[in-house]
């Protein structure tokens, strides 16, 4: 009988992970146990907890290496899944702000939102941390179980209701392709360890050019592009977006897109940068195609939300040219702008939802006409926040498009940033013409809404900030982005 | 080597059997008064022949899914008390006990949020 | 020990932000004024600090980049959010924090009751946020932020009144004439980082490397082009010829923003940019002399216009582009460290003109409200007999008078007969220094005409509103009076530190204490010029007493004309207007300059404008565009229907993506 011997566990490298889990059960308990219709005293709570993760975030960053890496090497809580998990926290945090303004309006205030949500913040910050293609996948299944269920939240409606269904089926087929493609390279390798499969393709320099190998990372390429909505990837996008209720959208569009984008990362250019010549063409086609397909279908959208989903297939392909770039300046501009993004978006999204009705009928472009007048404020915020969608200086989104196009320049991809440019040109199109509509036409009916709760105004307020202020001074951030990347 | 597999032997051969000679000695010493009711196929007292998209009871893939987490669960306990002695051996004995205290407990509470939602209630 | 600098500029910034956002919720107009008040008040502390710990440092250690955090970095190209700390900076801040502490105290008094108080102080926060970045930014970029944001300030504050189209109208106005300016400054930045870079590998923006590398612009034939623009830009800001007309219009806003914006601080951001690249100027003699032709004709061509204006502040607003010419004219022949002094004594005088021409418009508006009467409250021809009714008011307007008309004891005294004196001895553009003497001396005597002219018309003589309302004229609160006092106390006292060396040596020795703190910012200029002046200019001291005789005649004589023409016979005027009627009529509407604009201009761009528009855009980008825009659109359109919203469709084609990559991955 062999002795066992203790597995390096190490629970300071899954900190956040715990404290947001064991928050999300008490709150669970707390829903079920107390009664009344009242539900804010959760988000309040769920507030707290994703306050303290993010502390404790911040205490990890710059640990020395034995304090990061946890449970036999699955899991490693470096400076780039911590500036990860501090994006997945602020998400989720604007999105728990956001939340109960809009629950109540649409009559499904069940607490388990907050619980849900803050399982899908634990899965995502797993996929950023795990060094284990397993852990990985298990993060990515808490992250995906828990988004099946937000996007059909609203069950009385039907639209979301098919938005939950259509996400849990297609989402479930794209993770056997992601499985597949982990099988394969386990066959290939003998491992699923990220620094392990590395070594063995240092070692053996056929393993290149082994079939196995290299279609187990297309696959796996596969599985993460339908997690980030890269084309062809993308078609569940739009529909979970509209249907799914406004908050979750908002949240759906920033967290779990980053989550995709650091699994992918960390899988391509730290498992696999033997294979870096073949991976990085297809990210290069898998860009082109999400910016343009993002971007020409979100044109003729009417629908603001189903416009802002396609922007943000758009917004996936911009982050993905950093990415092709494949160098420590790419994966830096990733990480500015997925954190802009999040700031950016949830915003927008925000301010969506105090303008939308009950059901959401007047999601129009065309219902925005006159907002500039009714509401200066608002109007104002709002086109900050378009602006900074669109790229342009003096914000974030500006400096993070400029970050990511010049270092796939620095690659030498000048006709993928050339595409790139012109693709944010024409996206100008579509968020200019919501202002137009806010600016230049006479409102047609009254905006009413629900008295602003403070929360929704706290959540406005901090992302305005967040884009303004990275856009004024972007090297705060991009300082603490360049200490976070992998290379 | 092979001696080891005898008992299973054993056991195949006497349900086999008892199978066919249960079924021998019915038609044997039973009576036959057949009707339409009896002569058709037997299905856990469903109707046998309907249509297949018959719509039933959401509250049945409710308690299924739940079964197949709790009995996850119990599975999970059985390579964990197989091992359990070798931890124990190799002084682990409180830290694993301690580990499977966790799962339980998290499970634990997802079986009381069930119950106090009211899942397990058919009616 | 200037680890705090950084502090100067964020008071006023805290103060927009709490004004800015909750301003609306506080309501309470003491509060608001009071915070607007004390953030600048705080930044005057510091920046008294900052100017002591300047001074107890040797000369020669005076300079000092105190970087706070690197702003931009992409290759060589590097702006940091970093702050010079000079004496010329040291000036500006004193003057901006300080009399702009004054303004934000009056505004309390005179903005009371108006609607959008608190938007009122938070534009003034935020200008005097933006103002300290232009005068601290130790880059070219910083301060081109700063630039910019007292630019949108300037808008923002000249349409505070939006409903008022005039308002609007002027505030449009402003905004663009500044952004042919900014037009010419950005091209500059962009040419010397250029030139520098490319020809010597020094990229930089900054000031104090700039100033190192300074003679390695003597072979630069850009450099009159680079400092030409730079001068555009100056211009557009501070209101000389050829885009000086907004500054009149913009008296359209309140009148401590005329005071705090259009007189003391921002129009003046000109002059100190071209003092902050003397090294530069000073090195291209042909921009020297269009910089003191362009000054000096300013000068004299706003005091014309000055002399026939009714509105009280129309005059001021010349007057003010006039004495911005002056200063300019020092710039043009290398006396920067005069036409930086004429810079504070000027923010200390003409600020109180504006203050008392504020509270004098305040009082008649008070009481031709009073007697619903729609008189126009800033027509000096309503006005008269004001002096026993607001004395305070008058004595300090008097005393600022005098100093701006250049009486000697008072502070324009010193700064104007330096500049006049420095135009006439300077050794940079030979036989066209009598011309720019002249032209300073012929705005001298006309500015003490028109400011008399505009003292007696207003306070002196019969009230000529109606005596109900006259009864309504009443002195103004303290919170008004007190800055015109510290103000006018100022414009007596503010000149003697700055003393003529000739007067100096005759007093017993006083040096020139403004010209010596300020010599490390000018010393590459000085030691350029010694080295190349065309001919050693050696003017005797009697010449020198001479013309400061002479032009403190010409002060008087103008006095004496207003005197005679509005105090002793008050029909000579008219009689005058009928007798050169087309003269009257031309001086009146200001040479009809913005009807040339309008003519040479404004329409010629509003018909191209058309044209482009109707003919060339319509027709041949709105063609293009729309025929782009429609292939997309129907591209668009097909692609939606791939969007079938089946789910079946969307795996089949999630699998036919798959398919095809790993097929091409494997096929290749």
């Amino acid at each position: 009988m062999e002795t066992l011997v203790m597995p390096a566990i190490n629970f300071a490298a899954i900190m956040p992970e715990t404290i947001l889990s064991i928050v999300a059960m008490v709150l669970l308990l707390l829903n079920v146990f107390v009664p009344g219709e009242q539900k804010a005293y959760l988000a309040y709570l769920s507030l707290i907890g994703i306050v303290v993760a993010f502390f404790s975030v911040v205490s990890g960053w710059n640990a020395p290496l034995p304090m990061q890496e946890g449970f036999n090497g699955s899991v490693l809580q470096d400076n780039f899944s911590l500036f990860f998990k501090a994006i997945f926290l602020i998400s989720a945090g604007l999105a728990v702000l956001i939340s109960d303004h809009y629950m109540v309006k649409e009559e499904c205030n069940y607490g388990e939102l907050y619980p849900l949500i803050l399982f899908a913040t634990a899965g995502m910050m797993l996929m950023a941390s795990g060094t284990d293609l397993m852990t990985i996948f298990l993060g990515l299944e808490v992250l995906s179980v828990s988004l099946y269920v937000l996007a059909g939240y609203n069950r009385s409606n039907i639209k979301s209701n098919e938005a939950g269904l259509k996400y849990f089926l297609l989402g479930a087929f794209s993770t056997g392709f992601l499985l597949y493609g982990m099988a394969l390279t386990y066959g290939a390798t003998g491992t699923t360890k990220i620094a392990k499969i590395a070594s063995a393709a240092a070692l053996d320099a056929t393993l290149s050019s082994n079939p196995m190998f290299v279609v187990g990372m297309l696959l796996m390429a596969v599985g993460f592009s339908f997690k980030i909505a890269a084309a062809p990837f993308h078609m569940w996008t739009p529909d979970v977006y509209e249907g799914a209720p406004t908050p979750m959208t908002a949240f759906m569009s920033a967290g779990p897109k980053a989550a995709g984008f650091a699994a992918f990362i960390r899988v391509l250019m730290v498992a696999m940068p033997t294979l870096k010549a073949d991976w990085s063409d297809l990210l290069w086609i898998l860009a082109v195609l999400t910016m343009t397909v993002g971007n020409i279908i979100a044109l003729s959208q009417n629908n603001i939300k189903r416009m802002l989903a396609y922007s943000s297939i758009a917004h996936a392909g911009y982050a993905l040219v950093g990415f092709t770039a494949g160098n420590g300046e790419g994966t830096a501009g990733i990480l500015f702008y997925m954190l802009s993004y999040a700031f950016m978006n949830i915003g927008a999204f925000a301010i969506i939802i105090l303008v939308g009705k009950k059901g959401e009928p007047n999601n129009n472009v065309e219902d925005y006409a006159g907002f500039g007048v009714k509401h200066p404020v608002l109007a104002m915020i709002m086109a900050l926040f378009l602006f900074s969608l669109a790229g342009m200086p003096p914000t974030a989104g500006f400096v993070g498009k400029f970050y990511l196009f010049s270092a796939a320049l620095k690659s030498g991809y000048v006709w993928l940033v050339v595409i790139g440019v012109l693709n944010s040109a024409a996206s100008c199109y579509y968020y200019l013409r919501v202002m137009v509509y806010m600016y230049m036409k006479d409102p047609v009916e009254e905006f009413d809404w629900m008295k602003l709760s403070p929360a929704i105004w706290a959540s406005i307020a901090i992302s305005a900030v967040g884009v303004i202020v990275p856009g004024i001074v972007p090297s705060i951030i991009l300082q603490l982005a360049q200490k976070a990347i992998l290379l | 080597m092979l001696g080891a597999y005898l008992p299973i032997i054993v056991l195949v051969t006497i349900a086999i059997l008892f199978g066919l000679g249960s079924l021998i000695f019915s038609s044997l010493i039973g009576p036959k008064k057949p009707s339409e009711v009896k002569l058709a196929p037997y299905e856990c007292g469903c109707e046998p022949v309907g249509s297949a998209r018959e719509r039933f009871s959401i509250k049945f893939y409710i308690i299924a899914m739940l079964f197949i987490l709790f009995d996850i669960e119990a599975v999970f306990l059985y390579p964990w008390a197989v091992v359990f002695k070798k931890f124990i051996a190799a002084g682990l004995g409180p830290f694993i006990l301690a580990e499977m205290g966790v799962f339980i407990v998290i499970l634990f509470v997802g079986y009381i949020y069930v119950w106090k939602k009211g899942a397990l209630e058919w009616e | 020990m200037f680890d705090n600098v950084w502090l100067i500029p964020l008071f006023p910034l805290i103060g927009f932000l709490i004004n800015g956002l909750f301003g609306k919720a506080i309501k309470e107009e003491k509060v608001i004024g009071g915070i607007g008040a004390l953030a600048v008040l705080c930044s005057f502390a510091v920046a008294c600090m900052t100017l002591f710990n300047i001074i107890s440092l040797p000369v020669h250690e005076r300079v000092h980049n105190v970087p706070v955090f690197t702003w931009i970095k992409s290759g060589t190209f590097q702006a940091d959010v970093a702050f010079l700390i000079d004496p010329l900076s040291c000036v500006m801040l004193m003057v901006v924090t300080g009399v702009g502490f004054l303004i934000h105290v009056y505004s309390i008094g005179y903005m009371h009751g108006e609607e959008g108080f608190y938007r009122f102080f938070a534009y003034l926060n935020l200008f005097t946020f933006s103002m300290l970045l232009l005068v601290m930014g130790n880059n070219l970029l910083l301060m081109f932020v700063g630039w910019e944001g007292v630019g949108l300030c300037s808008y923002l504050l000249i349409g505070y009144y939006f409903h008022k189209k005039s308002a609007g109208d002027a505030g449009k106005k402003a905004f663009v004439m500044n952004r042919v300016g900014d037009f010419g400054f950005l091209l500059g930045v962009f040419t010397l980082y250029w030139w520098l870079g490319q020809n010597h590998g020094i990229w930089t923006i900054q000031f104090t490397e700039l100033a190192k590398h300074a003679e390695l612009f003597q072979g630069c034939t850009l450099l009159t082009v680079i400092t030409l623009v730079f001068f555009v830009g100056a211009t557009g800001k501070s209101a000389q010829i050829p885009l000086y007309t907004w500054l009149p219009d913009a008296m359209e806003g309140p009148t401590p923003v005329s005071a705090l914006i259009h007189a003391a601080t921002m129009v003046t951001a000109g002059v100190y940019m071209i003092g902050r690249m003397n090294f530069l100027y000073i090195q291209a003699p042909t921009t020297m002399m269009v910089v003191a032709l362009i000054g000096g004709a300013t000068a004299l061509f706003a005091a014309t216009i000055g002399t026939a204006q009714n509105d009280i502040k129309r005059v001021l607003a010349y007057s003010t582009v006039s004495q911005l010419g002056y200063m300019f004219l020092a710039m043009g022949v290398g006396a920067f460290a005069a036409g930086i002094f004429h810079l504070m004594t000027h923010a200390f005088f003409k600020a109180c003109l504006f203050l008392g021409s504020g509270a004098v418009i305040h009082s008649m508006h008070h009481a031709l409200h009073h007697c619903h009467s729609h008189d126009d409250a800033q027509d000096m021809r309503n006005m008269g007999g004001l002096k026993s009714k607001m004395p305070l008011t008058y004595g300090t307007f008097l005393i600022a008078t005098i100093a701006i008309a250049g009486i000697p004891g008072f502070a324009g005294f010193f700064s104007k007969d330096e500049i006049l004196w420095q135009a006439f001895a300077n050794p940079h553009h030979g036989s066209l220094n009598i011309l720019l003497w002249a032209f300073g001396a012929c705005a001298a005597l006309l500015t003490a005409f028109y400011m008399f002219r505009l003292v007696f018309m207003t306070f002196h003589g019969e009230c000529r509103i109606t005596p109900k309302a006259k009864d309504h004229l009443h002195e103004s609160p303290m919170v008004i009076v007190f800055p015109l006092i510290v103000l006018a106390f100022l414009s007596v006292v503010g000149g003697y530190i700055g003393m003529p060396k000739i007067l100096g040596e005759l007093l017993g020795g006083i040096p020139n204490y403004f010209e010596h703190f300020l010599a490390p910012v000018f010393e590459f200029s000085e030691e350029f010029t010694k080295a190349h002046a065309h001919v050693a200019g050696h003017h005797s001291v009697a010449l020198e007493w001479g013309l400061m005789g002479l032009s403190v005649l010409i002060a008087f004589v103008g006095i004496g004309i207003a005197f005679v023409l509005y105090v002793k016979d008050t029909t000579i005027p008219a009689k005058f207007t009928s007798a050169f009627p087309a003269l009257h009529r031309a001086v009146y509407n200001k040479w009809y300059i913005d009807e040339l604009y309008d003519f040479l201009f404004v329409n010629p761009c509003k018909a191209l404008g058309n044209f482009l528009w109707k003919g060339f855009d319509v027709v041949v980008v709105d063609g293009i565009v729309n025929g782009v825009g429609s292939i997309v659109m129907g591209f668009s359109g097909i692609l939606r229907y791939i969007q079938s919203g089946y789910v079946f469709n969307y795996a089949f084609s999630m699998t036919l993506g798959a398919v095809v990559i790993v097929a091409f991955y494997i096929f290749r």
